[in-house]
């Protein structure tokens, strides 16, 4: 069988023939759009490496069938940044020491943005830890992660304040 | 991962047709049914996407003051329906203390009621699992067993069901609106699930083709609003399933217990009511004793099914101290660690 899917990627629309329905969100992007910011880790849905946007919301994009997704506006890493200017969550993750070895960074990143954006957080830390707890991170730069998201999560915050006012 | 037919039928009734097949599975946001498929324990032939069907997403409020979810709600987008979850706190606070923000943004209503056990040997298709084999024995039995059941199960498979929100859910005499190849019907959510006996395979009441379109709570869940509490003992602070799980809902007029209604998680092959605990609340206080003596009622038929005799007195001790956060009143916010037994005040650190 073959299936055609169209998907929105970082703003850009994308038509893919598909020959085999088990091809996963995670590895469309990687394998067949040549993204391979988004990470894969474990494969499974435990370790978040794979955290991408799809419609606006955070999922594992490794337990995501692409066939299903037909029509999505997918954001991965790759489209946060614009040009040479860090997205503010990208800049705080450098700021903080948010990463060491930065395998699970792509995650974190597209996961904190997520996090941002369903705005159940605020400036708690234990409430960011507590929605950050789907991204791991094996060389344990949890402190700096924790730090970056709630300095990231302030600016964004002021920045659509000073937009509005 | 095995090769397979898919399909995205536009309605409800010929999706229930093509998964009526031998053979095939619906898929809905495959947090469960994706990773059994790459390690081999489901192999359907046929998957049956019902993602795009019309109808299933919406979470109605009823003239009874009840409210009907669509089976194909995303687990945040319910936890987080402000509507819902101040009148049925608990089930948020369920919601919200399982899987990762990642999969509770794809994770289905109707998946969560269907997802299947975690236990280990399940997942390991070089075990014994008669669950999965029927038939070919249960290396639960005399494995790694701290972590599974301690009622209603059998010889033949010991394993637990993981759902967080379907213990709130049967406290609360949820009901189960299922499409079948004969139309709809309803089930009663506490009967939809299959305690092992000989047939573990057996899991739920479920015939082919038989979908989840709605879980309906009725208008009186609402009057436990003011006390309701869902408690998880987990093996880390976050992202982990139940070890044990209560739900406590309580109706109190003037310091005493009008109604009183109680489930556990993590304990058996279903999420499990103890109606036998609720009775022996009625008409006391917010008395520790009697919250102590309703939790000996629960677990009074419970027994290990190897090395997890602590989880009889864990899971007693988890109802009382649900209870008692129950009794207390209902958190105007869902604290930021969600069911965690280890309440503190807000903003400060629990587990730094």
């Amino acid at each position: 069988m073959n299936f055609s899917i169209s998907l929105t990627v970082n703003g850009v629309r994308r038509d893919v023939a598909l020959d085999d329905p088990r091809v996963t969100l995670l590895d469309l992007l990687r394998e067949r759009l040549d993204l391979t910011g988004t990470k894969k880790g474990c494969d499974r849905g435990q370790c978040g490496a794979c955290t991408v946007l799809v419609d606006g919301r955070r999922i594992n994009s490794c337990l995501a069938l692409a066939v299903s997704h037909d029509g999505a506006e997918i954001l991965t890493i790759e489209g946060v940044a614009r040009g040479d200017q860090l997205h503010p969550v990208q800049a705080a993750f450098i700021a903080h020491d948010g990463l060491q070895c930065g395998f699970c960074t792509p995650g974190q990143i597209m996961s904190a943005i997520g996090l941002i954006r369903e705005g159940q957080a605020g400036d708690d830390p234990e409430r960011v830890r507590e929605g950050m707890s789907g991204n791991l991170c094996r060389c344990g730069a949890y402190a700096g992660i924790t730090e970056a998201v709630l300095e990231a999560q302030n600016s964004l915050v002021a920045t659509s304040q000073r937009r509005s006012a | 991962m095995k090769t397979f037919d898919y399909l995205r039928p536009a309605t409800i009734s010929d999706a229930v047709a093509a998964a009526a097949e031998p053979g095939a599975a619906y898929l809905a946001a495959g947090t469960n049914l994706l990773d059994l498929m790459k390690g081999g324990i489901s192999r359907p032939d046929r998957l049956v996407d019902v993602t795009r069907l019309p109808g299933l997403d919406r979470i109605e409020p009823l003239p009874d003051g009840g409210v009907r979810i669509g089976a194909m709600v995303r687990n945040a987008d319910l936890a987080c329906d402000a509507g819902f979850a101040k009148s049925f706190p608990a089930v948020a606070e369920a919601l919200l203390s399982g899987a990762s923000a990642q999969l509770r943004n794809a994770a289905t209503v109707g998946g969560n009621l269907l997802q299947r056990t975690r236990c280990g040997y399940f997942y390991d298709v070089a075990s014994a699992c008669n669950k999965r084999e029927p038939g070919s024995g249960c290396d639960a039995r005399g494995g790694e067993n701290r972590l599974h059941a301690v009622l209603g199960w059998s010889e033949a498979c010991i394993a637990t069901h993981p759902s967080d929100f379907c213990v709130p859910l049967i406290a609360l005499d949820a009901v189960v609106e299922i499409e079948g190849k004969s139309g709809r019907r309803e089930v009663a959510l506490e009967a939809l699930h299959c305690l092992p006996g000989d047939t573990p395979a057996r899991e739920t009441v479920l015939e082919p083709g038989d979908l989840i379109v709605a879980v309906r709570l009725p208008g009186e869940a609402r009057a436990f609003s003011a006390h309701a509490r869902y408690l998880k003992v987990r093996e880390r602070t976050s992202y982990a399933f139940a070890v044990v799980s209560a739900a406590a809902a309580l109706r109190i007029e003037q310091g005493t217990i009008r109604e009183a209604r109680l489930a556990l998680g993590g304990v058996a092959a279903k999420p499990w009511r103890a109606r036998a605990a609720e009775q022996i609340l009625l008409g006391a206080g917010a008395d520790p004793a009697v919250f102590r003596r309703a939790a000996e009622a629960a677990l009074a038929d419970a027994k290990p099914s190897g090395d997890n005799q602590f989880k009889i007195e864990l899971a007693r001790r988890i109802l009382v101290r649900t209870l008692t956060l129950a009794a207390a009143g209902t958190p105007k916010r869902i604290a930021a660690l969600p069911a965690s037994p280890f309440a503190s005040a807000s903003g400060a650190l629990q587990h730094a």
